[in-house]
């Protein structure tokens, strides 16, 4: 278990994301980011359901674990579809048991080198809008408390999803789902130009964007909607040299 | 891989295609965006749906579609009081869902909404038609009755709008091909490849996003593949479109 003091200071970075406009991509991340720390799994992704009432994949702690969410959404298999269809948290399922369970993922996970899974529901009301999916490398177990904090973390991402509780929550929720879901693809959108601009892979240019938007203080999304749209505007990520 | 969104979009198509031609319809795009509109008007149920194009330079925009005349005027309005809910998801590039006009929206929209009441609308419902980066209007869905959209309206309306906007790139590329073309639908599908291909297809052939995505969406048609499995090849290096054919 994670020692008291970092866990309150865990909790105040993930809330400092939450200032007015905040960018919904690097929240997430921020939440899978700390989730993977107090957890100590290896790496931690986020899904969320569409208006299809699809889940999709929205961020990661890392991009090891962005193949894997995408093959759980491919084969519509593994902890964080049972977690979305039944609302309930999956907790230390072993992988190399888990071969029944989830034929594919499974093996997947283990060659991918995670012994364990756990994947946490985000809740709003009585409708699952997502899952925090963790990897572990060990087959440590999480404790009760541990698994208190973890569904902690997903609750907060729900609640920065909404930004206020109001009547209108359910229809603010939708706009926020929505406008994330289309941020995640300009995203993608951006990583294709920056591949192709700089003769990089995808995740080296996703790395570069989010590099360059840390240290110029902008945001992940802006910068990814003006590589697409005004290149121009940021002639240190978007012109070769 | 036949999903719910590919059935779903391909479910939208065909009621698209029951709807009765206009006795002075238009023809190409526009004739069948407004079958679209009188189509989602049927399933959802509401009042009327009308669908704008906007551009960036300035929210002044054109309404190009719609199920009535009374949808149409609501859309026009909007351009004309320089405010509204089609405007709002445009920019904020949102939906933006406004379940009771009379007491929140009309705060929202002080000139909008009342005018919105006179004409015996409610509840606004406004979907940006975009994809990631790439935008080119709102579909906005009117009622009568004020009330939230229902999970299942709520599919139904962001189908109707991911439709709209295939429409939209297709008809630059193949202008008065109103074909749907059911195959390449799974364009607006869970594939990330998709999207980084349409990034990697503006950088190779020098034009913008919106033209990437036609490149892409006619590929795929003249070749008969998915647009999943062209945007595969194009991510892993194996295949760049030309710049002079398509």
């Amino acid at each position: 278990m994670i020692a008291v003091d970092r866990l309150a200071e865990v909790f105040v970075e993930v809330a400092d994301t939450l200032v007015d406009d905040f960018d919904v991509i690097e929240f997430l991340e921020s939440v899978t980011r700390h989730t993977a720390e107090v957890s100590d799994a290896a790496s931690a992704g986020l899904l969320l359901t569409d208006a299809h009432g699809q889940l999709q994949y929205m961020a990661s702690s890392d991009t090891s674990v962005e193949l894997l969410e995408l093959f759980q959404l491919q084969y519509q298999e593994g902890p964080c579809l049972d977690c979305f269809r039944t609302g309930t948290a999956v907790v230390n399922s072993d992988l190399h048991q888990a071969g029944e369970q989830w034929p594919l993922f499974a093996p997947r996970g283990v060659e991918a080198g995670f012994q364990s899974v756990h994947a946490f529901p985000l809740r709003h009301r009585q409708k699952v809008i997502g899952a925090l999916n963790l990897f572990s490398t060990n087959t440590g177990h999480l404790e009760p408390t541990d698994v208190r904090i973890i569904q902690c973390l997903a609750d907060i991402a729900t609640i920065g999803l909404l930004q206020e509780r109001t009547i209108r929550s359910a229809e603010i929720l939708t706009e926020q789902l929505q406008s994330a879901l289309n941020s995640r693809i300009t995203i993608e959108q951006a990583k294709g130009v920056l591949a192709r601009t700089h003769g990089i892979g995808v995740d080296a240019a996703f790395d570069l964007m989010r590099n360059y938007s840390r240290a110029n203080q902008h945001r992940l999304s802006d910068v990814a909607r003006a590589v697409v749209t005004d290149p121009r505007r940021h002639p240190e990520l978007t012109t070769t040299h | 891989m036949m999903d719910d969104l590919t059935a779903r979009m391909a479910v939208a198509n065909r009621l698209i295609d029951d709807e009765p031609r206009r006795a002075r319809g238009r023809p190409g795009t526009i004739g069948r965006l407004e079958r679209l509109c009188s189509a989602l008007t049927r399933v959802l149920p509401a009042t009327g749906v009308g669908l704008s194009l906007l551009t960036d330079d300035s929210y002044g925009g054109g309404t190009v579609a719609a199920s009535d005349a009374k949808s149409r005027a609501l859309e026009e309005l909007q351009f004309t009081l320089g405010e509204g809910p089609c405007i709002d998801a445009y920019a904020s590039r949102r939906p933006v869902l406004e379940p009771d006009l009379d007491t929140h929206g009309t705060r929202r929209w002080p000139g909008y909404a009342p005018a919105a009441q006179e004409h015996g609308v409610h509840a606004v419902f406004a979907f940006p038609l975009q994809v990631g980066a790439a935008r080119a209007g709102v579909l906005d869905i009117y009622r009568a009755e004020p009330g939230s959209l229902t999970p299942d309206a709520l599919t139904q309306s962001v189908t109707f709008a991911d439709v709209a906007m295939g429409l939209l790139v297709d008809g630059q590329a193949r202008a008065g091909d109103t074909r749907s073309s059911p195959h390449l639908d799974d364009a607006l599908a869970n594939r990330l490849e998709v999207y980084q291909a349409q990034g990697m297809v503006m950088v190779d052939l020098g034009v913008g996003i919106e033209e990437a995505m036609a490149r892409l969406r006619a590929h795929s048609y003249a070749e008969a593949r998915s647009i999943g499995d062209v945007a595969k090849d194009i991510v892993a290096g194996k295949l760049t479109l030309d710049r002079d054919t398509t």
